[in-house]
């Protein structure tokens, strides 16, 4: 009969589509997105941030760089930078989704928490010429960004995703760039759950530097140089965005106290959730050294 | 005995000319991008940069070459199994005004930095309604040509050409779902982990019903009538079928694997995918089995060799997929290249040889005549062959060895490398990528060439009998 029948065909293989469909994409409308998904942190965009969500979604980032950590420890320990892995909760206020499918860059979910930086000077350099602080970076320079941001619509744009916003928000965009949005936008992304902070319990005078010659610890130290810090203070400790480090004459616990709780207000993140405490005094050393 | 039928076939040709321009547009941004993302100074901002030229590829390659031959190929195959002609020429012609509208208009609002940011259903809002009422139009005219069908018998091919105007018709309306804040923007309708298993529904299944469902129908169509054969089980295509519709919507969520999407979703998600295999091996067996003693038209029928090679790609396809969908091995490749391998080896093996194989016959029947020349043919094979597999091997290289460098550890639990570092290991592969566009896009040319040189013999030896 339905090699015969077109109508009772096409009724039945949509019934057949709809079988899989409602069980696995309509079902969990139910339990996604609520009571028990809810995370009271989470705050939604304010529209500056959510003005700098649209240009992120106006450009494509999301086709290099996803936004979820998964709970792989290795995407935990690579992208959470201190935080934990993607919760449900903290996506309810994003529409669409921006987690991607290729991390051709890496995965912006808690790059908020990478640098703390108020002003996003890193980001903003970054932006402007990715090479001037990732050298062999293959991203598209996003200099084009420095220009005013349309606010038309921004007050409607609050109403229509019913996020709640006050006069002083509305005239914090005045004057702002597009580069100020995208980086207002980058500097929340991840960071509405609290951190624990790892104990510090840096004892300024009782800091002791266990490694007193180079030789042994340099290409240790070199390697975890180049992963964290060359990109703000140089290939060759000559400093670029951050000081320069070369030959400092800091004392050895002063700058363990640095790297470790980082200073917030220059912008220089703290390292003590991404690097033990040997590896801590072993950049010490290093770049307390004043020879190549 | 009556008057054979008179088919209406002026929008086939129309349709075939149309994306086959389409599809070269799709492989020269494809070859831009892969070139951008080796040297980064080749993007120009902000109209031709990677973020906003990789939507246009995709949607050029997906809508533009891959609807756009599958109308073709419904309009030409729904007329000859219905011994019917086409309901209506004048609404096949209003179709393919607006769908070379529909996909300009794409190509410009990508390019503006207009989009929905959602994979595969980036354009927005008039837009994504212009795409549905080109669909709804499409679909009126093959299912009145069914129903006014002078054959009574549906042939499987019919049974895939209407699943997938069912099936693409819930996709897209779904996934588009939205509120608009002006013409060029809105905001989608679903909220985070929800849009995610939404789109992913709708990303995976676009997979199913559009670069599945309808080669598919074109692959039992064609291969038949290329061999001068019957399909081998007839009963087989059905259960595959029925069961390949069934467990396709049930495994969007392998895209999601290791996020904020419920455990369960993910974990039906990949079993349904590994059952996948089944019904997808049921129609790479019928295409084999029917070759039974006549496997010498590989080497003697050049149409043979592009719906064999096909369709070999297709099963090789449906057993990587599922593969990937398991999550440890999702664990290792998803967000790598090798994703970008496994993709297109769909759609520059399996899609585009088959309708590379169709476009050639379906070129000479219309032109009455035979093709330009079986040696181009030839050529063109082996360069889209060579192309299509330096793509995904190399693809495949580096998406290993960057998902093997982005987990590496050190003694202490700490990552051995900086995300850099991955990237720098894989940039040589990304080069050899670059070269295979370029070999592919020769086989595209001589392809063209061909079609057009059959076409004008076709209208040569048509005059010279008139």
């Amino acid at each position: 009969m339905l090699e015969k029948n077109p109508v009772i065909f096409i009724i039945l293989a949509f019934v057949v589509i709809m079988i899989g469909t409602t069980v696995t994409m309509i079902a969990p409308f139910k339990w996604i997105n609520g009571a028990g998904d809810r995370i009271a942190e989470v705050k939604p965009y304010t529209p500056l941030q959510q003005e700098g969500r649209d240009i992120y979604m106006r450009e494509g980032c999301n086709n290099c760089h996803s936004q979820t950590v998964r709970t792989l420890a290795a995407d935990v320990e690579r992208y959470g930078y201190g935080g934990t892995y993607s919760k449900s909760g903290e996506f309810v206020y994003d529409r669409p989704h921006l987690w991607g499918s290729r991390r051709t860059g890496p995965d912006l979910a808690r790059i908020g928490l990478k640098y703390p930086d108020p002003k996003g000077a890193w980001h903003r350099k970054h932006m402007e010429n990715p090479q001037s602080v990732v050298p062999a970076s293959n991203m598209p320079s996003y200099a084009f960004l420095n220009k005013p941001l349309d606010t038309t619509y921004s007050e409607r744009k609050m109403k229509l995703l019913k996020f709640p916003y006050s006069q002083a928000d509305l005239d914090d965009l005045k004057g702002k760039s597009e580069m100020d949005a995208i980086i207002a936008y980058m500097r929340k992304l991840g960071t509405d759950i609290p951190v624990k902070k790892v104990e510090a319990a840096v004892q300024t005078a009782a800091l002791k530097n266990p490694f007193t010659e180079y030789k042994s610890i340099e290409s240790d130290a070199k390697s975890v140089y180049r992963q964290h810090c060359a990109s703000c203070h140089g290939d060759k400790r000559e400093g670029t965005l951050g000081p320069a480090l070369k030959g400092s004459a800091k004392a050895d616990a002063e700058l363990f106290k640095i790297i470790s709780q980082g200073i917030e207000a220059n912008g220089m993140p703290s390292f003590s959730a991404a690097l033990d405490e040997q590896k801590i005094w072993k950049l010490v050393t290093w770049i307390k050294l004043d020879t190549k | 005995m009556n008057a054979p039928t008179r088919y209406f076939d002026d929008s086939v040709k129309g349709f075939i000319t149309w994306s086959i321009i389409w599809g070269t547009i799709a492989v020269l941004v494809g070859i831009l991008i892969s070139l951008q993302l080796v040297w980064p100074q080749l993007n120009v901002a902000p109209y031709l940069t990677y973020g906003r030229l990789r939507p246009i590829h995709t949607n050029a390659g997906i809508f533009g070459w891959g609807i756009g031959s599958f109308i073709a190929m419904f309009f030409y195959i729904t007329q000859r199994l219905t011994k019917t002609p086409l309901w209506s020429p004048k609404l096949a012609r209003v179709t393919l005004w607006i769908f070379n509208i529909a996909i300009a208009s794409a190509a410009v609002t990508l390019a503006l930095g207009i989009n929905r940011t959602k994979e595969y259903a980036e354009l927005e809002w008039p837009l994504a309604i212009v795409v549905a009422i080109l669909w709804v139009l499409f679909s009126l005219n093959v299912l009145m040509t069914i129903l006014k069908r002078k054959e009574e018998q549906m042939y499987i091919s019919l049974w895939y050409i209407m699943a997938a105007l069912v099936g693409v018709t819930v996709l897209y309306v779904v996934n588009n779902l939205g509120v608009p804040l002006h013409l060029f923007k809105s905001y989608s309708a679903f909220a985070g982990t929800n849009d995610a298993n939404v789109q992913w529904w709708y990303g995976h299944n676009a997979v199913a019903m559009v670069l599945t469902v309808p080669p598919l129908a074109i692959f039992y169509y064609f291969l038949p009538k290329v061999t001068n054969n019957p399909i081998y089980s007839h009963r087989m295509g059905i259960i595959a079928f029925w069961s390949l519709i069934f467990m396709y919507l049930w495994t969007g969520a392998h895209h999601l694997l290791w996020t904020p999407v419920p455990d369960w979703i993910q974990t039906l998600a990949m079993a349904f995918s590994i059952m996948l295999i089944a019904p997808s091996w049921g129609a790479v067996m019928n295409g084999y089995l029917t070759m039974n003693g006549q496997w010498e038209k590989m080497k003697s029928n050049y149409i043979v060799k592009f719906l064999i090679c096909g369709i070999t790609f297709y099963g090789l396809q449906t057993l990587q997929g599922p593969m990937q969908a398991i999550r440890t091995f999702s664990a290792f490749i998803h967000y790598t290249d090798w994703v970008p391998g496994h993709v297109h080896m769909g759609t520059m093996g399996w899609v585009s040889m088959v309708l590379f194989g169709a476009t050639y016959y379906v070129t000479t029947k219309l032109s009455e005549t035979e093709i330009y020349s079986v040696k181009l043919a030839d050529t063109h094979f082996w360069l889209v062959l060579v192309g299509q597999l330096i793509y995904s091997v190399t693809m495949w290289i580096a998406g290993v060895q960057q998902g093997m460098m982005l987990l590496a550890t050190n003694p202490d639990g700490t990552l051995h490398y900086s995300f850099m570092e991955t990237m720098i290991a894989i940039f040589p592969y990304y080069k050899m990528r670059a070269v295979s566009g370029f070999i592919y896009l020769a086989g595209l040319l001589v392809f063209i060439y061909n079609i057009y040189k059959t076409f004008q013999k076709g209208a040569d030896s048509q005059a010279a009998k008139a």
